[in-house]
């Protein structure tokens, strides 16, 4: 009798005891990755990363990388966060019971999670292939292709919190607005956008540190370019891009080079995701 | 109810307000239509885009594109085999690595941890996600291949491979089957199909055990009390009630890992050391779709371009219909929520 009962003990043990190892591996691997980042990251920085460009190489710096990566980064915000947000409206306020809204929040919520290269061999082939006629023949990367392919990545992240921000908005004030009178675009754009406004600027920080480390749709939109540029129609580089070719590097000065990019990058990135949640900690935002 | 003259418009007024205020609404529904089927149009043009630029792959090679190992660019001969190989055998690994790992942090955070540390823990966790891609290739690339290489693989290939350094045959190796294959090789360096199925296992752990977490908090306390009043311990009501009654939504999300673990590009460029040489062994370098289309396609031309585009709608196809049903499992729990 009192067997079954010590062999059900034990088994509980064991079973809370490889809940509690799970857990632990998992931090750390966390903590490993995130220290190796910091160890090696900040033992390469110096002043010269932020002033230099790659073009010079070990004696150069990331300086056109960085700037790259924010042309690139604000162009892929500032395409993606009108049409998701619109779109988002859309799937919560006109659509939210229709078939084609369930069709498109469900293919919206499969494109979040979606291969992020295959967007970049889109975006080559609906924009750099076409617009090689501009140029006469060359291959024509650019970093606005480069903004388009980041732009189809954060769009997802950008509509889904949208669509649920406003979800949540009581409808009370939807029927208090429309019982006045209020035509219902300008109840939704001047009312329950407003309402839901915390929530949805917590979906575009969340979609721009997605899209911040983002290397592999930039490989063959915005390629790549050793020199500093501000036009966004000329080839550009970002910052993980660099690390991708630096790390691929056999030089000792490029691998210090690329973990210095690499803690930028991860810096930016868990500042804004930390941020956006603690600023905005009373909207519960899921971003699976 | 008498009207104050003034106070009202005149009926005239008032009509060419309501057909404005018709007109405007119906051009903002246009607008928000059409911001929406842009999310549609994307999905349907990544698909078309690359069945279009693999087109001359697909006619030229048809079936045999799919089963070939061939990767020739000098003799113009292109097979998907060895990169799909990779792409499923590194996801498989991260699999079998990250499902028992999440479980147990969802268990632990939903039903072991003491309350007060279940926000940071989970909060933690859920960091490991914000970590770009490119962070897990450099520390895999720089940090965690070497020590593989240097711990875990000279045990490996001596306990388990069928290439072992001092040529002797361990029990394992001579009493069961494949394993010797699997883990032979004589290959010097840490980057291999194993060491990027455990990275890619460590990206997703976040994504499965907090959807694991966020399910089995669904599950309505009177269920758990009334197995606990029986006398069940918290492994029993664990594995017996709440799995069990989120079944469906725990597969989604394994399914959804499984579609990050196929999808991801830079991570496995880093660390799977780009071999299109066939290998079965988990230690030889390998290649997967992703990494072959980022490592190749930049230098591509021709038929290797169409072959490059070919494999990347393969790629998209795999994990749609792998997300669609994650989705599709995940939302049959949220019905079952709304009952």
């Amino acid at each position: 009798m009192s067997s079954i009962y010590l062999r059900r003990r034990i088994t509980n043990w064991l079973a809370m005891g490889f809940s509690a190892l799970a857990t632990l591996i998992g931090l750390t691997f966390l903590a490993w990755i995130l220290w190796e980042t910091l160890r090696q990251g900040i033992s390469a920085l110096n002043f010269k990363l932020f002033t230099g460009i790659t073009a010079n190489g070990d004696e150069g710096g990331l300086a056109n990388a960085m700037v790259g990566s924010l042309i690139i980064n604000f162009l892929g915000i500032a395409i993606a966060t009108p049409i998701g947000v619109l779109a988002g409206t859309w799937l919560a306020e006109y659509a939210n019971r229709t078939k084609l809204g369930e069709t498109i929040r469900f293919l919206n919520d499969i494109l979040l999670s979606a291969p992020s290269i295959v967007m970049g061999l889109f975006v080559y082939t609906i924009i750099v292939l076409p617009s090689t006629v501009l140029t006469h023949g060359s291959t024509s990367f650019s970093g606005f292709a480069g903004g388009v392919a980041l732009a189809l990545i954060a769009l997802p992240v950008i509509v889904r919190t949208t669509d649920e921000m406003l979800r949540l908005v009581p409808s009370t004030l939807r029927e208090a607005a429309l019982s006045l009178g209020v035509p219902q675009w300008k109840l939704t754009m001047q009312i329950l956008i407003r309402a839901a406004r915390s929530g949805i600027i917590t979906g575009v920080l969340l979609a721009l540190a997605r899209i911040s480390g983002e290397t592999a749709p930039l490989l063959f939109t915005a390629f790549g370019n050793n020199y500093m540029t501000l036009n966004p129609i000329d080839k550009m580089s970002s910052l993980p891009q660099i690390i991708y070719q630096y790390a691929n590097d056999p030089g000792d000065t490029a691998h210090a080079m690329a973990w210095a990019g690499a803690f930028v990058v991860t810096m930016f990135v868990l500042l804004l995701s930390l941020g956006s949640r603690l600023v905005f900690s009373r909207n519960k935002v899921s971003h699976d | 109810m008498s009207a104050q003259p003034g106070t009202l418009a005149p009926p005239r007024v008032v009509e060419q307000r309501t057909h404005r205020d018709a007109r405007q609404e119906q051009l903002f529904r246009w607008l928000l239509k059409g911001c929406a089927l842009l999310v549609l149009a994307s999905l349907l043009g990544a698909a078309g885009a690359t069945l279009w630029g693999g087109r001359e792959a697909f006619a030229k090679f048809g079936w045999h594109f799919l089963v070939s190992t061939a990767w020739d660019p000098g003799n113009d001969v292109y097979g998907a085999l060895v990169p799909v190989y990779g792409t499923i055998v590194t996801s498989l690994i991260a699999l079998l690595i990250a499902v028992p790992v999440s479980f147990g942090i969802a268990l632990y955070l939903s039903e072991v941890a003491p309350t007060w540390l279940r926000t940071p823990v989970s909060s933690a966790i859920e960091l490991l996600a914000g970590i770009p891609s490119i962070i897990y290739g450099m520390w895999g690339l720089f940090v965690f291949a070497p020590f593989f290489s240097e711990h875990i693989k000279p045990w490996l290939t001596s306990n388990l491979g069928n290439k072992p350094d001092d040529g002797k045959l361990s029990w394992v190796v001579q009493h069961v089957p494949f394993v010797g294959k699997l883990f032979g090789s004589d290959y010097p360096f840490g980057a291999s199909i194993l060491v990027a199925g455990i990275v890619l296992a460590i990206m997703i752990i976040p994504f499965i055990s907090s959807v694991m977490r966020e399910v089995f908090q669904t599950v309505p306390t009177r269920l758990k009390e009334s197995a606990y009043a029986l006398g069940s311990s918290t492994w029993e009501v664990s594995w017996d009630i709440v799995l069990p009654y989120t079944r469906s939504a725990v597969i989604g999300g394994i399914f959804l890992g499984l579609g990050r673990a196929l999808g991801e590009t830079m991570a496995v460029a880093f660390i799977i050391g780009n071999s299109m040489t066939f290998s079965a062994s988990l230690l030889d370098p390998g290649t997967s779709i992703a990494s072959t289309i980022a490592n190749q396609f930049s230098e591509a031309s021709g038929l290797q371009k169409s072959s490059l585009m070919a494999l990347a709608f393969l790629l998209f196809v795999v994990t749609f219909i792998v997300l669609l049903i994650a989705r599709l499992m995940l939302r049959q729990l949220k019905r079952k929520e709304g009952n």
